[in-house]
C-alpha cells in the first residue's frame, strides 16, 4: 500500500463521508459568489495584499525561494516543479516573458475556466508576484478564444488593477513595473501544448516547435519565457503568504499542496472540488462528488484528462492515493490538467475510445507523419469497431499503429516518435481497452465477424 | 477602401501596439473583423495584413488553422454542441443531432459539433456565440436558441464579444 499520511497539516483526508475539501485557491469564489471576480470582492477579501507585502520585502530571489520550498509543480499537466522552470531562465537576459497558459482544452478539464471567469484577480495577482520573481516586464494570457465570458472578465481585472497601481509602471511605488496582455485564441486545443501557444502568440499557425531550445532560452519572440498555468500561478500568492515551508506541509510525498480535480461524468454530484493531494479517487469520488448515479459501479475511469491511460472501479485502483508520482509509477496513468471523468458500468469503452480518438484525430497539427497519419487510422478503426462492424484482427492492428506513434504505449512519461506528447496521448485509449477490456472486445470482434462473415 | 469602420480602425491599431511584434495581432484583429462583419472576408484579411506588416497569404495561412475564424459567411448565431466523452455518455449527441436537423435551412442558425468545451461539470453542454449553456435536452436547447432569435436573450457577436 502507498504511504497515505499526509505531509501533515490541515483538512484533507477523512475518509467515510466525512471527507472535506481544502479550499485554497477556490476559497474566494466559494465565499464571495456574489462578486467574487470584482475588485472589489477581491480587495474585500484579501486580494493584493499578498503583493503589497512582497514588493514591500523588496526580495525577489525570496518569492523564488519560498515557491522551491512548497514544492509547487505544474498544474497544467506535466507537473514539472515550478521553481526549477523559472531557475532555467538564463541570468541577465532580457527583455523575458511569462506566458500564462489559461488555454484549458484538455477533455473533460474545468477548472482554469472558473478561475478565469470567477477569480481573475487572483491570477493577476500570481503573475505580477512571479513576474517579480523571474524579473519579467511583460506577461501575456492565452486564454482559450471560447472562453468569451473569462476572457471579458480578466481584461476588465486587468483594468481595475491598473486603475489601483497593482499593475503598470512602478507598481505600489517599489519602482516595479509590469504589465499583463491578454491573447485569445481562435479554436485549436494544440495550442495549449506551450510552443504551440507560442507559435500562436506570435501570429502563427499552432505548430509545435522541436525543443531543444526549450522556451526557457528562446521563447515567445525568441526571449527566455516561462511558460505556466492558470492554476499553477494562482497558487503562488497563497504560498507567499502561507510561507513555502508551511505550504508543503500539504499533500503527500512529492505532490505537496492542494489540487482542483475537475470531477464529470456518471457521479451525482459532478464539479470542481479542491483537495488536499493523497486523498484517495475513492474519497473523491464518492465523498465528494456524491458517488455514481443511480449506485450503478464504476466501469472505468480516466484520471488525468484524456491525455491519460485509464483506470477501473476496482478496490486497487480506487483506493489509490491522488499522488502524481505514485499513479504514474504503479499504474502508468497521470493527474494531467486534474480531470476524472467517470463512466458507469452502461458505457462501453470501445465508444469512448472512438471519440477520444476523433478528439485527436481532428486536433493534431499535421507536423509530424506518425500523428497526423496514425490518429486518422486509429479513429477509423475504432469508429468501425463500436458500430459493430470490427475484425478480428483490429484490437492488435491498432496496437500496432499506437506503437508507430508511442512505442511501447507506456503512458506518463510518454515514450514517443512524434514532436509533441499530442501523438502518443491519442493511443492512451487504444493501451486502456488492450490492457483492462482485451477479452470483452476480442469476443465482441469475433462475433461482430460471424455477423458479417 | 478600409474594410474596418472608423472605431474599429482605432482599436486595431491599438492592438497591434500592444506587441512587441505587429505579427502578433493576426488572431485579435481576426476577431475583431468577425465582431464588425459576422465572418472573415478576404478584404477583412488584406486589411489585416496591411496592419500587421505581413501579406494576405500569411493571414490566411495563420487563420486557417483555427476552427473559430469562419472564413465563409455564417448565420448571426453559431450554436456549438460538444460531443467530447462527457457530453458523449450523457446526450450530447442526441442535441446536437435535433439542432441540426430543427435548424438545416435556417441560414441564420449554423450548428456545429465542437470538442469538449470545459463544461463537463454541466453536461451536455453547448454555446451560442460563445455563451454557455448547461445540462441542455434537446428541447430546452431549441428553446434557449429561440430565446436568441426572439431578442429576449441578447447575443455576443459571433466571435463572443459582448455587444453594448
Ligand atoms: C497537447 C497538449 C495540450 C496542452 N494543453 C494545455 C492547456 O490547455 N493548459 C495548460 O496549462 N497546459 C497544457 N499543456 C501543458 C503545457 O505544454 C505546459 O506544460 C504547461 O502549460 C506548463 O505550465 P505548468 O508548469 O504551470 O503546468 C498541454 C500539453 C500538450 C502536449
Ligand atoms: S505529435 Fe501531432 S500535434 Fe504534436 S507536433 Fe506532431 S502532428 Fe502536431
Ligand atoms: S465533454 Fe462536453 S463540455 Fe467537456
Amino acid at each position: 500500500m502507498p504511504d497515505l499520511t499526509p505531509n501533515g497539516a490541515t483538512g484533507g483526508t477523512s475518509g467515510g463521508t466525512g471527507v472535506e475539501e481544502t479550499r485554497i485557491v477556490t476559497r474566494r469564489l466559494h465565499d464571495r459568489v456574489d462578486d467574487s471576480w470584482t475588485l472589489d470582492g477581491s480587495l474585500a477579501s484579501g486580494g493584493y495584499e499578498v503583493l503589497r507585502a512582497v514588493l514591500a520585502k523588496g526580495d525577489a530571489a525570496d518569492v523564488q525561494e519560498q515557491v522551491k520550498l512548497s514544492g509547487l509543480r505544474g498544474r497544467g499537466g506535466a507537473g514539472f516543479p515550478t521553481a526549477q522552470k523559472w531557475s532555467f531562465l538564463p541570468p541577465n537576459s532580457f527583455p523575458r516573458y511569462l506566458v500564462v497558459n489559461a488555454d484549458e482544452g484538455e477533455p473533460s478539464t474545468f477548472k482554469d475556466r472558473m478561475l478565469l471567469e470567477l477569480d481573475p484577480h487572483q491570477l493577476i495577482e500570481g503573475i505580477t508576484i512571479a513576474s517579480y520573481a523571474v524579473q519579467c516586464n511583460l506577461a501575456f494570457v492565452y486564454v482559450r478564444g471560447e472562453f468569451a465570458l473569462g476572457h471579458e472578465r480578466l481584461t476588465r481585472a486587468i483594468d481595475d488593477a491598473r486603475g489601483k497601481g497593482f499593475l503598470g509602471k512602478n507598481i505600489l511605488g517599489s519602482g516595479f513595473d509590469c504589465e499583463i496582455v491578454v491573447h485569445r485564441g481562435a479554436g485549436a486545443y494544440i495550442c495549449g501544448e506551450e510552443t504551440a501557444l507560442l507559435e500562436s502568440l506570435e501570429g502563427e499557425r499552432g505548430m509545435p516547435r522541436i525543443r531543444p531550445p526549450f522556451p526557457a532560452i528562446e521563447g515567445l519572440y525568441a526571449k527566455p519565457t516561462v511558460v505556466n498555468n492558470v492554476e499553477t500561478l494562482s497558487t503562488v500568492p497563497h504560498i507567499m503568504q502561507m510561507g513555502g515551508e508551511e505550504y508543503a506541509k500539504l499533500g503527500v510525498n512529492r505532490s505537496t499542496g492542494t489540487r482542483i480535480f475537475s470531477v464529470s461524468g456518471h457521479v451525482n454530484k459532478p464539479g470542481n472540488y479542491e483537495v488536499e493531494l493523497g486523498m484517495s479517487f475513492r474519497d473523491l469520488l464518492y465523498g465528494l462528488a456524491g458517488g455514481i448515479r443511480e449506485d450503478r459501479k464504476i466501469k472505468f475511469f480516466i484520471p488525468g484528462g484524456a491525455s491519460s491511460q485509464w483506470l477501473t472501479g476496482s478496490d486497487e485502483h480506487l483506493d489509490a492515493p491522488l499522488d502524481m508520482d505514485f499513479v504514474q509509477q504503479t499504474f502508468g496513468v497521470m493527474l494531467g490538467s486534474g480531470a476524472v471523468m467517470v463512466f458507469d458500468e452502461t458505457v462501453d469503452p470501445v465508444l469512448v475510445a472512438w471519440r477520444l480518438a476523433k478528439f485527436f484525430a481532428h486536433e493534431s497539427c499535421g507536423k509530424c507523419t506518425p500523428c497526423r497519419e496514425g490518429t486518422g487510422w486509429v479513429e477509423k478503426v475504432l469508429y468501425r469497431m463500436s458500430q459493430g462492424l470490427g475484425r478480428p484482427q483490429d484490437l492488435d492492428l491498432l496496437v500496432s499503429v499506437g506503437s508507430n506513434i508511442s512505442p511501447g504505449l507506456v503512458n506518463a512519461p510518454f515514450v514517443q516518435t512524434t514532436i509533441c506528447p499530442l501523438g502518443p496521448s491519442a493511443v492512451s485509449c487504444v493501451a486502456s481497452i488492450d490492457k483492462f477490456f482485451r477479452d470483452e472486445v476480442l469476443t465482441r470482434l469475433s462475433n461482430d465477424a460471424g455477423v458479417h462473415a | 477602401m478600409s474594410f474596418f469602420d472608423d472605431a474599429n480602425l482605432t482599436k486595431a491599431r491599438e492592438i497591434v501596439a500592444r506587441y512587441p511584434r505587429a505579427k502578433s495581432a493576426i488572431l485579435p484583429l481576426a476577431h475583431l473583423a468577425q465582431d464588425q462583419n459576422g465572418w472573415l472576408s478576404q478584404e477583412a484579411m488584406e486589411q489585416i495584413a496591411e496592419l500587421t506588416a505581413t501579406t494576405p497569404a500569411d493571414v490566411l495561412g495563420t487563420c486557417s488553422f483555427y476552427t473559430m475564424l469562419k472564413r465563409r459567411p455564417c448565420g448571426k448565431l453559431v450554436v456549438s454542441v460538444c460531443t467530447n466523452v462527457t457530453c458523449l455518455v450523457v446526450g450530447g449527441p442526441e442535441v446536437l443531432d435535433h439542432l441540426e436537423h430543427r435548424y438545416a435551412s435556417e441560414p441564420d442558425v449554423t450548428v456545429e459539433e465542437v470538442e469538449c468545451l470545459a463544461a463537463c461539470g454541466g453536461a451536455p453542454a453547448l454555446q451560442v456565440n460563445y455563451e454557455f449553456h448547461e445540462r441542455v435536452s434537446p428541447s430546452s436547447a431549441e428553446e434557449i436558441i429561440e430565446a436568441y432569435r426572439s431578442g429576449t436573450l441578447r447575443a455576443r457577436t459571433v466571435s463572443g464579444a459582448s455587444v453594448a
